[in-house]
């Protein structure tokens, strides 16, 4: 379970959010949502323990995050706005080096199922990555969580530039997460579709 | 986290950024490049006298290497915090100080080993032959890892600056000179025929300590990079 605790951030002089209190239960799928600049990411990035909140604590499974290190940095799988995409590499390449810094490595044909499973072919897995296009780049990212068995994952506004088939893939397999028991705290500007029960919203005014 | 998922991890970044750099081949050449181009223009530029060159040789080479490995820097950290590799860096249940290790070898690798190798090759422009050869060859190869080591801290703590680049070297380069003086003064001792293993050893005890401490203070100016 994940848990924040009177959190509130800064960025500069504005303050984002102050004594944010939120519980995401496994099963469960946070979405949240807000204008521009409301301090979505910056939640997301304190949730992932990138960066420190200025008060409160966030804590999962009753310990805070910040105790636990690398222990809970085995628990969550963390894609940001950024791909973290090499362009000289191939899409099979990036998504097998990635996975296996997160260490949960995989083999050559799990990684070209996981590849396929979001509606990359085959012929796109040993093109250079720069020729790809913005969906494309997000979908080699968004590859991971097919092979990921982390039980938290954490999205920054995963259906950008995908197209509406790629969202739907994406929201079943956000299903599947949650309904195995894991959670999942989502950045979206878009409706997820999800049964009622399953979703949570939480809505930042800046 | 076990032993093997940690090697894992850190063998993964080492091959991820060698196989990244025999894609961009010209990136990597780079710094090899600039040092061979320095080590042959000074011989143009002073004479050919060979007492002369032999004296200010080891000086040369040792300056032309730091700098070549100064040149190489901002490309360790700034392409994965820019494509936003960094992050998932960071979020690894292993050791981020292990991991960045594993970059610096693979930096050292691509930069500083080419440097090591041709190191005979150009000694020998500045009439540097036999045993102050290879010293000069020994000290490049204790130096060089320390010179990354140090550079890495650098390199993370103007990640996101702009002019990094100028900064880095302010930051660096004073930390530069103690191996500056012991790598140039091992070959020179040797020539003097006193022999360079107390320079040498000094260079060892460097290494030994960058590797030690280095690795950590880079691991937190990461931390502090990503805020």
């Amino acid at each position: 379970m994940l848990q924040a605790v009177g959190l509130s951030c800064r960025r500069g002089e504005r303050r984002l959010f102050s004594d944010l209190n939120v519980k995401v239960e496994p099963g469960t799928l946070l979405a949240v949502v807000g204008e521009n600049g409301s301090g979505k990411t910056s939640l997301l990035r304190i949730f992932s323990s990138l960066l420190p909140p200025e008060e409160g604590s966030v804590l999962w499974d009753g310990q805070d995050i910040h105790q636990l290190k690398e222990l809970y940095a085995g628990q969550l799988t963390y894609l940001g706005h950024l791909n973290g995409i090499k362009d000289d590499l191939t899409p099979l390449e990036n998504l097998m080096s990635a996975t296996s810094l997160a260490g949960e490595p995989c083999s050559n044909n799990g990684a070209k199922e996981a590849l396929e499973a979001i509606g990359l072919k085959r012929p796109i897995h040993h093109l250079p990555s720069k020729v790809l296009s913005q969906g494309q780049k997000r979908r080699v990212t968004l590859a991971r969580l097919w092979l990921s068995t982390r039980p938290l994952w954490l999205l920054d506004e995963p259906f950008t530039s995908l197209d509406a088939a790629s969202t739907n893939v994406v929201t079943q397999r956000l299903l599947a997460h949650v309904q195995r028991g894991g959670l999942a705290v989502l950045v979206t500007h878009q409706e997820v579709a999800l049964p009622a029960e399953r979703l949570q919203h939480l809505r930042l005014v800046g | 986290m076990n032993r093997s998922s940690m090697w894992e991890a850190v063998s993964g970044i080492v091959k991820r950024d060698l196989l990244l750099a025999m894609r961009r081949r010209s990136d990597a050449a780079m710094s090899v490049f600039f040092l061979v181009i320095v080590a042959s223009l000074f011989p143009l530029g002073v004479g050919p006298e060979p007492a002369v060159l032999r004296t200010i040789g080891p000086g040369v080479l040792w300056v032309a290497a730091l700098l070549a490995c100064l040149l190489s820097l901002s490309r360790v950290f700034t392409a994965d915090y820019v494509d936003g590799s960094l992050e998932q860096m960071v979020l690894v249940p292993q050791p981020l100080a292990v991991l960045v290790a594993g970059k610096v070898f693979a930096h050292w690798l691509i930069s500083g080993l080419p440097v090591v190798l041709l190191s005979p090759l150009l000694g020998l422009q500045f009439g540097l032959d036999g045993e102050p050869l290879g010293v000069l060859a020994l000290s490049l190869l204790l130096g060089t890892p320390t010179l990354s080591m140090i550079g890495a801290i650098g390199a993370a703590l103007v990640l996101g600056v702009r002019g990094s680049g100028l900064l880095v070297a302010l930051l660096v380069l004073p930390l530069y000179v103690p191996v500056l003086i012991f790598g140039a003064g091992a070959v020179t001792g040797s020539m003097a025929g006193v022999g360079g293993e107390a320079n040498l050893s000094l260079l060892g005890a460097c290494l030994v300590l960058s590797l030690f401490l280095a690795p950590w203070a880079t691991a937190a100016a990461l931390r502090i990079a990503l805020e």
